[in-house]
């Protein structure tokens, strides 16, 4: 009931010989100690888990590890480059779309996939992106409006 | 703002110090903990609501290679650990020994080497129950002749927690009886959640070698844990010296992780019996089952007016739903809280409040879900009851409310349940609201829509709420007293080091705080370190729950940020070698009265603590403060909301949200308004969508987030936010907690609305969460339904 | 939240795939996004020894217009549905239900074929497929086979689906000319499944009279229903506003909703009737477009 498996985590090629039934979430924050995913329901509602998996964000409690071998998967570690934060972190800051910290990742991997595939989204669908990670402390406008921000910071450059 | 954007002190947008851990993924919370040797915790839970134990078969469990122990209720017997006090002095079981009394309460606990092995035990566990009576029902639970649910205590002969009330009862009946008008409305405020993002959990590590325990876990009060924990289990070799409780990053309290969960204290004992670290993170469904609830409130309310709508008296008879044990986090004078602010923001001569609390077979509770202590209770009761009138009266809400308030220049103003509130000015705010939202224009709005037969309703609330618990003549908790501390430190390079007695869980006082000291000393914030949740180094205090942290440790703050400028003046009239009287400040700088030129800045100040005191100082720049509050703040606001409600369905779409606050002085504006933004969801999610029930078995819905409905950002309307600011008279620097004005204010804005969409229909009461389901049954009975 | 241990495939084609649940019968379960059957095994409310992987088999994920179909692979993403040109050109239905289905995570996993196949009356393809008259292409170790939509719901998780076979193919017949579908869907929030839906596609003849009346209602009863008697009194008639009142009550007469939080017996077949209404009114309007 182990398999091996290759995942190319936030660039880097990461090998493992895993229990079929690892969940995506705990190989990431226990095998490879990845802590910036987190956990935060049991249903698959909240998105704190949330990954990109080749680019598009799920929910990494809701995937097996060995559903990703030989896939690409991005966590929140990988969004700072070279020392050099993304657009979408520092715009996190800015517009305060943070308080308690542990809903961010999630947003942040949904945030910024988004603006990989839509370059000027709407208030309506940025909304409509972010509708499966839950947040408690923001009342989300403000996430709305960093996406906006990081949006305009994208274009510009 | 008195100081420039390098110094940031109060009144700047400050971008938050605590921003970049999170940003990137490295917050440290309790599952991120890893110690050498750690074992792993999954708790057995009871399907029943109440049942006698008659057999747990553990051995399926242990035969699983990795599970080492299963710790039942006997076990922690043999410690005398098995029931603990609860914080509201009641008593709580940790493990039982014959009976469980809730769906979801703890059982027995496996300890496993992994996480996965942990969970196959539990799975393995065999419990043979025999289902005994249910009463979920409060009121048949008070009912004369009900079995008694508390067995354990001797000579209890029903179901009653306790009786509290404030107020002259006769002189408020006979009030009510001589009014023009009585408005009376049943109101039932249910049971919810905090749900914050992160669950609670803990890592507990007993080193025996040293005979010390670190526990690493999800509080908002650890030093009142570590000396419950003393308390509780002195007597197997704890000593409060050697317990450390560290409260590392916490995702989202809310008030949720005050109480002292069973899981917690099972984990400590199998650390000791074990003698290896123990982590217990519960999942989501045993966090909304079994750990506490908020609300549950069954009010009759009363409200009495002259026939020009002036208010008279107001009486509430409340029966309060506890669970099987009152383990809620409220003040000991203050069993139900600060229930008795409910009149609110009326100068009314006569009212009463009662509250019954009763035990049921629900988990134990309330924790004080970011509402003060029942404030949410008490501003939903007067603030509906206030358009029950207004409804009967023909009267706008709005101006009946105008009538009403209690006039700016009778603050401090004395109410007749004995709160003597610090500072308002009720009628600027809701004018304030009425000008953004445009309510004239709405009003007119309405009554073209009403024509057509659309339905539209603008709802009210003006809440005055009570908050910075408090001063130690009326407050403590298990004889804590309710004051909070600070404690700076200035090395000799000028920057610092501050620690508090509270414990953030999102709200920002690693900024906050420092902004505070730099409004104090010049200092920049930041290059002001701010500490907090580690009962080893932090000063004692009480934790944050209660938006008490501003008003309390705040004002410690600055309070001991005054004792280390006092210092400094003395350095800096040593060092220009004049007295000082001569001198004058301004933001982080001594001079001469009258030569600008010739100074000190605080940082040379600090310098010279360390290396050149005048003969007989004491070296050294630090101050700690530990703060009585003489009173508590009382910040107030007005909302206002439109809501557009689908005849078809039912369904109510909230257009537009205003909220007006009033916290007195703004530290920083940012981190206020996103306070705001979270409260109000808080608030949109109880008003339409959050709810846990029982059925007759004591089987729960609403227990995980299937149907638990936490508003996601399509839920949420796009907040529209502003304040006034009225300081608070008393407190070092006029501030006013805000944490929890929005969650206190929304809902009866929310029902309001509602109402008011309705009342030509002859709709007078929708009690929240208002479904679809339950507009649809009103517009069906008045033949409005589509 | 973990689930119990079990073994993993992941074969390479779809016969391979089969051959696996030849093998191990009732012990396995084909798992494809799983956004059902994860959530299903983490919660420990059902167990399988196997699990047969056929999320990363590529030739079941298309989208193709193809002799007079849009063929779907029952693979597909339903978040590639969502962006695809072509269905939302063709199907109202789904244009509308897409953004629907459960949250913008879930529906970059979720497939359209485990949403069928899952005989899960939540869900919300089943009724839409039953509507626009889709067949459902099933392959077995004996080849293919292609069953009516209307015919593959059997009871509460049971479909017409034998052991050894998977579902392959969603095959939806192009609308006839002046043709219009809608989905309507009332839920408590974002993310949570239907109080109640209806999904419906009118073709009006040249003279604007229904000539077909397609309507099925998601959650409502053990399976998702097709409202026969509904699509029976619609047909031939002028739609006007009293006909299609009448059709959206007899759609609603066909429910057969248990009671629950989302809402009584009595609601949620009036909630019917009201999405039926809208659904019925939207998909008249995008005919005669």
């Amino acid at each position: 009931m182990k398999h091996k498996i290759s995942v190319t985590v936030n660039g880097a090629v990461r090998e493992a010989e895993v229990e079929s039934r690892l969940l995506l979430v705990h190989f990431i924050r226990e095998n490879l100690r990845l802590t910036g995913t987190h956990v935060g329901c049991d249903t698959s509602h909240c998105g704190v888990c949330t990954v990109q998996l080749d680019g598009e964000p799920v929910k990494s409690c809701t995937v097996l590890a060995v559903q990703a071998d030989g896939r690409s998967v991005n966590t929140v570690e990988g969004l700072e480059q070279g020392g050099k934060l993304h657009p979408m972190q520092e715009a996190f800051t800015e517009k305060h779309a943070l308080q308690c910290g542990f809903c961010t990742p999630g947003m942040l991997m949904t945030a910024s996939a988004l603006l990989e595939r839509n370059q000027n989204p709407s208030e309506q669908e940025i909304r409509q992106a972010i509708s499966g990670n839950l947040c408690r402390c923001t009342g989300y406008l403000n996430i709305v409006k960093a996406v906006q921000h990081a949006a305009e910071k994208m274009r510009a450059a | 703002m008195r100081t420039d954007a390098k110094i940031c002190g109060m009144g700047h947008s400050m971008k938050r110090k605590e921003d970049p851990r999170f940003i990137r993924g490295k917050g440290n919370y309790v599952d991120d903990i890893q110690l050498p040797g750690m074992l792993y915790m999954d708790i057995v839970r009871s399907p029943h609501a109440h049942a006698k134990i008659k057999k747990i078969d553990t051995s399926a469990a242990l035969k699983i290679p990795g599970v080492l122990a299963v710790i039942d209720g006997p076990t922690l017997e043999k410690y005398k650990l098995h029931w603990m006090p609860t914080i509201s002095a009641d008593t709580q079981m940790v493990l039982p020994i014959d009976e469980v009394m809730y769906v979801a309460q703890e059982v027995c606990a496996v300890i496993a080497t992994e996480r996965y092995i942990a969970a196959d035990g539990a799975d393995a566990v065999e419990v043979e129950y025999e289902p005994l009576p249910v009463i979920v029902d409060p009121l048949k639970s008070i009912a004369p002749g009900a079995p008694v649910i508390r067995k354990d205590k001797k000579d209890k002969k029903d179901n009653l927690a306790f009786h509290w009330e404030a107020g002259d009862r006769a002189a408020t009946d006979a009030a009510l009886e001589k009014s023009d008008v009585v408005a009376e409305q049943f109101v039932y405020v249910p049971r919810i959640h905090v749900a914050s993002m992160e669950t609670c959990g803990c890592v507990a590590d007993f080193n025996s070698a040293e005979g010390k325990l670190t526990v690493y876990m999800t509080t908002q009060a650890p030093h009142a844990v570590r000396t419950v924990f003393a308390l509780v289990a002195g007597h197997v070799g704890l000593s409060e010296e050697r317990i450390r409780i560290v409260s590392p990053d916490i995702g989202g309290g809310f008030g949720g992780k005050v109480p002292v969960y069973p899981g917690y204290v099972i984990a400590v004992a199998a650390s000791v019996v074990i003698g290896k670290p123990i982590k217990w993170i519960e999942d989501r469904m045993e966090n909304l089952q079994a750990d506490s609830f908020a609300r549950d409130y069954h009010m009759k309310v009363r409200l009495g007016a002259k026939k020009d709508g002036t208010m008279t008296a107001l009486s509430i008879k409340t029966i309060a739903d506890h669970g099987y044990t009152n383990a809620s986090a409220n003040p000991m004078k203050y069993p139900a809280g600060l229930f008795s602010i409910c009149t609110g923001a009326y100068p009314l001569k006569n009212a009463f409040c009662e509250v019954d609390a009763v035990y049921t077979h629900k988990p134990p509770g309330g924790v004080a879900y970011r509402c003060s202590f029942r404030v949410t209770e008490a501003v939903h009761a007067i603030e509906r009851v206030v358009d029950v009138l207004a409804q009967k009266l023909k009267m706008d809400p709005a101006e009946l409310r105008m009538k009403n308030f209690i006039a700016p220049e009778r603050f401090p103003y004395k109410s007749v349940l004995g709160w003597e509130y610090d500072s308002g000015n009720y009628p600027a705010a809701l004018k304030k609201a009425m000008d953004i939202i445009g309510y004239e224009a709405l009003r007119k709005e309405q009554k073209e829509k009403r024509a057509r037969g659309e339905l539209m309703g603008i709802g009210v609330c003006s809440f005055v709420e009570i908050v910075g618990a408090g001063p130690s003549k009326d407050f403590d908790i298990l004889g804590l007293k309710m004051f909070d501390s600070a404690e700076i430190r200035v090395h000799p390079t000028g920057k610092a080091l501050a620690r508090f007695g509270t414990k953030s869980q999102g709200q920002g006082h690693e900024t906050t705080y420092a902004q505070i000291i730099a409004e104090e000393l010049g200092i920049p914030a930041s290059d002001i370190q701010v500490e907090e949740g580690d009962t080893d180094t932090a000063p004692y205090g009480l934790g944050t729950y209660a938006s008490r942290s501003t008003p309390t440790s705040g004002a410690a703050a600055s309070l001991a940020a005054r004792k280390i400028r006092a210092k400094a003046k003395t350095l800096a009239a040593h060092l220009l070698e004049c007295s000082e009287a001569d001198l004058d400040w301004e933001p982080g700088r001594f001079f001469v009265k009258g030569v600008p030129g010739k100074g000190k800045t605080i940082q040379e100040c600090a310098f010279a603590a360390y290396t050149n005191m005048p003969q007989g100082m004491e070296p050294g720049m630090e101050a700690t403060h530990y703060y009585d509050p003489p009173n508590l703040t009382f910040p107030f606001g007005s909302y206002i909301c439109a809501v557009d409600i689908d005849r078809g369905t039912g369904e109510v779409k909230v257009r537009r949200f205003v909220a007006i606050d009033d916290c007195g002085n703004i530290i920083n504006p940012m981190i206020v308004q996103g306070q705001i933004h979270g409260g109000l969801a808080q608030g949109v999610g109880p008003a339409l969508y959050e709810e846990i029930g029982y059925d007759e078995d004591g089987n729960v819905f609403g227990g995980s987030f299937l149907d638990y409905y936490v508003p996601t950002s399509l839920e949420c309307p796009k907040w529209e936010t502003d304040h006034t600011i009225t300081p608070s008279p008393h407190h070092p620097f006029g501030a006013k907690g805000v944490g929890e004005s929005a969650t206190v204010g929304a809902p009866p804005a929310i029902a309001n609305a509602v109402v008011d969409a309705l009342s030509h229909l002859g709709v007078t009461h929708i009690d929240i969460p208002i479904t679809p389901e339950k507009v649809w049954t009103l517009l069906r009975k008045a033949g409005a339904a589509e | 939240m973990i689930p119990a241990p079990f073994d993993y495939h992941r074969p390479g084609t779809l016969d391979e795939a089969i051959g696996l649940l030849v093998r191990y019968k009732d012990d396995a379960k084909v798992l494809a996004g799983g956004m059902s059957l994860l959530p299903t095994l983490k919660l420990r409310l059902g167990s399988f020894g196997h699990l047969v992987d056929i999320s990363r088999i590529a030739a079941l994920e298309y989208v193709k217009e193809e002799k007079g179909a849009v063929r779907i692979g029952a693979g597909t993403r339903n978040a590639t549905l969502e962006r695809s040109e072509l269905i939302k050109a063709k199907f109202g239905a789904l244009a509308d239900a897409l953004p629907l289905i459960a949250d913008p995570l879930v529906r970059n996993r979720g497939t359209i074929g485990g949403n069928i196949a899952n005989g899960d009356p939540s869900n919300d393809h089943p009724a839409i497929a039953i509507a626009l008259g889709a067949e459902l292409v099933a392959r077995g170790p004996k080849g293919e086979r292609a069953i009516p939509a209307s015919r593959f719901y059997k009871d509460l998780f049971v479909t017409d689906l034998k052991a050894d076979e998977i579902l392959a193919e969603i095959r939806v017949p192009l609308p006839l000319p002046r043709s219009g579908s809608a989905y309507r869907k009332l839920k408590r929030k974002t993310g949570d499944y239907a109080v109640a839906a209806v999904a419906v596609q009118l073709s009006l003849s040249a003279s604007g009279t229904i000539e077909r009346a397609g309507i099925a209602l998601t959650n409502v009863a053990s399976t998702p229903v097709e409202a026969l008697e509904a699509q029976k009194f619609l047909a031939g008639k002028t739609p006007d506003a009293k006909t299609l009142a009448e059709a959206a009550r007899l759609a609603a007469k066909a429910a057969s909703p248990s009671a629950d939080r989302r809402g009584s017996v009595e609601y949620k077949r009036e909630m019917a009737r009201v999405l039926a209404g809208r659904a019925l009114t939207a998909a008249l309007e995008r005919a005669r477009a």
